[in-house]
C-alpha cells in the first residue's frame, strides 16, 4: 500500500500524466482547470519536459497535434468554452489517427456561461467533438483517485487505438481535494509507433501524417476502418461501476459528481426500504449499453441524474430501448443536484410516478 | 556528365501546380537547400491548406499536413518534441499564414520559435479559385473583390515581414521573389540562411517569397512574372527586414 497524498483533482491529473510518461503539455488558462497548467509549468522544466502556454486553445491543440505526430505522449487541458475552440484540432487528430489526451474540466454553458461545475458537454464529448465521423474515448472520473487512474488509462487507450482520449471531469472534480495513491499506478509501456514523424534518418520512406483524402472511395475506406476499430473498442473497453444493483427496482444512471451525490441518496433510500441502485458509466464512450440493456429487464424504472438539461438520458433510453421509463433528475448552469433532490426523485419513482 | 538532376529531397511525384505557377521553383529551392545542408533525414515539413496542401507528397522528408493556418503551432510541437534532432519547416500561403493563421504566425515569431517558415505570397487564394487574400493589392480584382479591392471597405494588404520586424522575437525576416534568374539565386540564399539559422539554434526565420498565380490573376505566365516587378514589388519591397545575428555581429 503506497503512501497517500492530499491533492486537488486537477493536480492529480497533472501528476498522473507525468507518471504516465507525458513530457509535453500545452494549454491556455481557463477556470476551473488552470491548476493543471500551473502544476505542469512548475514540474515540466525540472524533468526535462515541455510546458508551453499557447496563444490560444486552437494553438494549444495544434501543438499537441505536432507532438502527437512524433509519437511522444502529449496532452492539453481546458474547460468547456476552451474545448469548443479545440474542436478543429480534435477532428484533425481523429482524421490523422493520432493519440492524445485531452482533459475537459467542465463548467456551465452555453457561451461564456459560468465557472461552476457542469456536465453539459456530454453531447460534445460523446457525439460531436468536431466535424466529420469520429469518436473519442471519454472517461468520467468520480474521485480524485480516479482522476489519476483514468489519466494513465487515457494515455494507454489513446496509444493503443491511435485516437484521442478525453477525461470528462467537472469543476467539482477538478477543485476538490482527496487522498490519492499515485505510486500504485501501473503504466504499461507505449506500443511501437512506426507511423511516427521522427525524421527518415535516410533509412525508410517518408512518413506522412495527414487527414486529407480527395478520392471519396478512399476516404470512405478510412472511415470504415476507423469505425471497425471503434466497434472493437465498444466490445472491449467499456468501464462502469454497479452499486446495489442486485435487487434494485429503480436504477439511477449517473457519472462523475452526479454519481457521488446519487450514492448518498441511494444509501438514504435504502434505509427507507426503497430498492434502488446505480449504474455509473466510467467510459461515456464507449457507453455501457449492455449493462443498461440487461438492467432494463430487471428494474421498473431509470432515473438519469445529471448536471445538464438531460444529455446522457438519451443514451440511457437508447441502451434500454425505452423498455422502462427513464426520468431526469437534474440541475443546470453550474448547479449540483442535492442528495435530497435525488432522494425525492427516487421516492417518486418508487411510487411509480413520473418525475 | 550530369548537368541537371532532381534534388534528392524531392520525390518523383509530379507537381499538380498550374502552368507558370512558381510554387514548383520554390519547392525545388527548398529541396536543394535540404540536400546541400545534408539534413533530409532529420527534417520534418509541415504543409498548409491551400495550393501547396499536397506538398507532403513532394518532399522526401517526413511530412505533416496541418489545419488551415495552424502550421506554426504544429511546427512548435514537432520542434519542442525533439529540439536537438528535428529540423522543422512550414510551407504556407498568404491566406494560411497571414489571415486565418496570423495569431499562430505572430506568436511563433514572438517566441523566437526555432523553426523555418517559407511564406508564399501570391496575393490571392489560389486553391479555392481566386478570392481576395490578406495580401491582395489595392484595386486587385478577385472573385470576392470583383470591382477591385476597395480599401475603404476591406482594408489594406498586410506586409508580413515589416509587421513581424517590430517584434523582439524573430531572428531573420526576408522578402524575395523568383521571377528571374537573379531573384531565384537570391531567394535560394535567403532560404538557405533560414535553415542554417535553425541548425545554428538562432531561432525564428521566415522567408516571404513573392510568387505568381497566372491562373487566378488571369495572365500568361510571362505577364505574371512581369506583374511581380510592376505591381507586387512596389507594395512589397524585396530585402532583409531583420537579421539579428548580422546586426549583433556588425555592432561588435
Amino acid at each position: 500500500m503506497a503512501d497517500k497524498v492530499l491533492m486537488k483533482g486537477n493536480e492529480a491529473i497533472a501528476e498522473a500524466a507525468i507518471h504516465a510518461g507525458c513530457r509535453h503539455y500545452f494549454g491556455y488558462p481557463i477556470t476551473p482547470q488552470t491548476e493543471i497548467a500551473a502544476y505542469m509549468a512548475k514540474k515540466m522544466p525540472k524533468i526535462g519536459g515541455t510546458f508551453l502556454q499557447a496563444e490560444s486553445e486552437i494553438a494549444a491543440i495544434n501543438m499537441v497535434y505536432g507532438v502527437a505526430s512524433t509519437g511522444y505522449r502529449v496532452m492539453t487541458s481546458s474547460s468547456s468554452p476552451g474545448i469548443a475552440l479545440k474542436s478543429e484540432g480534435l477532428s484533425y487528430l481523429a482524421g490523422s489517427d493520432l493519440p492524445a489526451l485531452v482533459v475537459n474540466v467542465q463548467r456551465g454553458g452555453p457561451g461564456l456561461g459560468g465557472i461552476q461545475p457542469s456536465q453539459s458537454d456530454y453531447f460534445q464529448a460523446t457525439k460531436a467533438g468536431g466535424h466529420g465521423d469520429f469518436r473519442m474515448i471519454v472517461l468520467a472520473p468520480a474521485s480524485v483517485q480516479e482522476m489519476a487512474e483514468l489519466t494513465v488509462k487515457g494515455f494507454e487507450l489513446a496509444d493503443t487505438y491511435r485516437m484521442t482520449a478525453m477525461i470528462l471531469a467537472d469543476g467539482t472534480m477538478g477543485q476538490m481535494m482527496e487522498p490519492v495513491a499515485l505510486d500504485d499506478l501501473v503504466v504499461k509501456p507505449a506500443p511501437e509507433k512506426p507511423w511516427a514523424i521522427t525524421g527518415t534518418k535516410m533509412q525508410r520512406p517518408h512518413n506522412i501524417v495527414n487527414s486529407l483524402s480527395l478520392v471519396p472511395e478512399e476516404l470512405e475506406q478510412f472511415n470504415f476502418a476507423r469505425y471497425e476499430r471503434y466497434r472493437y473498442i465498444e466490445e472491449n473497453e467499456v468501464l462502469y461501476e454497479e452499486y446495489m444493483m442486485d435487487d434494485a427496482e429503480i436504477c439511477i444512471a449517473a457519472f462523475g459528481i452526479a454519481a457521488r451525490v446519487s450514492k448518498n441518496a441511494i444509501n438514504e433510500a435504502r434505509k427507507q426500504g426503497i430498492k434502488v441502485g446505480m449504474i455509473r458509466p466510467i467510459t461515456l464512450w464507449p457507453f455501457p449499453k449492455e449493462v443498461f440493456r440487461r438492467a432494463a429487464d430487471k428494474v421498473n424504472s431509470f432515473i438519469s441524474v445529471e448536471l445538464s438539461m438531460g444529455q446522457m438520458i438519451e443514451d440511457v433510453r437508447l441502451a434500454t430501448e425505452c423498455k422502462k421509463p427513464v426520468t431526469l433528475c437534474n440541475r443546470a448552469g453550474g448547479m449540483i443536484p442535492s442528495p435530497e433532490q435525488v432522494l425525492e426523485a427516487i421516492k417518486k419513482a418508487a411510487k411509480g410516478g413520473e418525475n | 556528365m550530369v548537368v541537371f538532376k532532381k534534388p534528392h529531397a524531392l520525390t518523383d511525384a509530379p507537381f499538380h501546380y498550374c502552368p507558370g505557377c512558381t510554387h514548383g521553383i520554390i519547392h525545388r529551392l527548398v529541396a536543394e537547400v535540404i540536400d546541400e545542408l545534408g539534413i533530409e533525414g532529420r527534417t520534418i515539413g509541415i504543409a498548409p491548406v491551400g495550393c501547396s496542401v499536397m506538398a507532403y507528397n513532394y518532399f522526401n522528408c517526413d511530412m505533416i499536413e496541418a489545419a488551415h493556418g495552424r502550421a506554426p503551432a504544429v511546427a512548435t510541437g514537432v520542434k519542442r518534441a525533439n529540439p536537438e534532432e528535428h529540423i522543422v519547416f512550414t510551407y504556407q500561403g498568404d491566406g494560411d499564414l497571414a489571415s486565418i493563421g496570423m495569431a499562430e504566425t505572430v506568436h511563433a515569431a514572438a517566441r523566437n520559435e526555432n523553426i523555418t517558415i517559407i511564406f508564399i505570397n501570391n496575393a490571392i487564394y489560389g486553391m479555392t479559385g481566386g478570392q481576395m487574400a490578406p495580401t491582395s493589392l489595392p484595386g486587385q480584382v478577385t472573385q470576392t473583390s470583383p470591382y477591385g479591392r476597395d480599401t475603404n471597405h476591406c482594408g489594406f494588404p498586410i506586409r508580413v515581414c515589416e509587421m513581424l520586424s517590430e517584434l523582439e522575437g524573430p531572428e531573420y525576416l526576408a522578402r524575395v521573389t523568383v521571377n528571374n534568374v537573379k531573384n531565384v539565386n537570391n531567394a535560394k540564399k535567403a532560404i538557405k540562411k533560414a535553415f542554417q539559422n535553425q541548425i545554428d539554434g538562432k531561432g525564428f526565420s521566415l522567408v516571404e517569397v513573392l510568387s505568381t498565380c497566372p491562373t487566378n490573376w488571369g495572365m500568361t505566365p510571362q505577364k505574371a512574372l512581369q506583374w511581380i516587378d510592376e505591381k507586387m514589388i512596389p507594395y512589397y519591397p524585396l530585402g532583409v527586414y531583420k537579421d539579428r545575428s548580422a546586426k549583433e555581429e556588425s555592432a561588435k
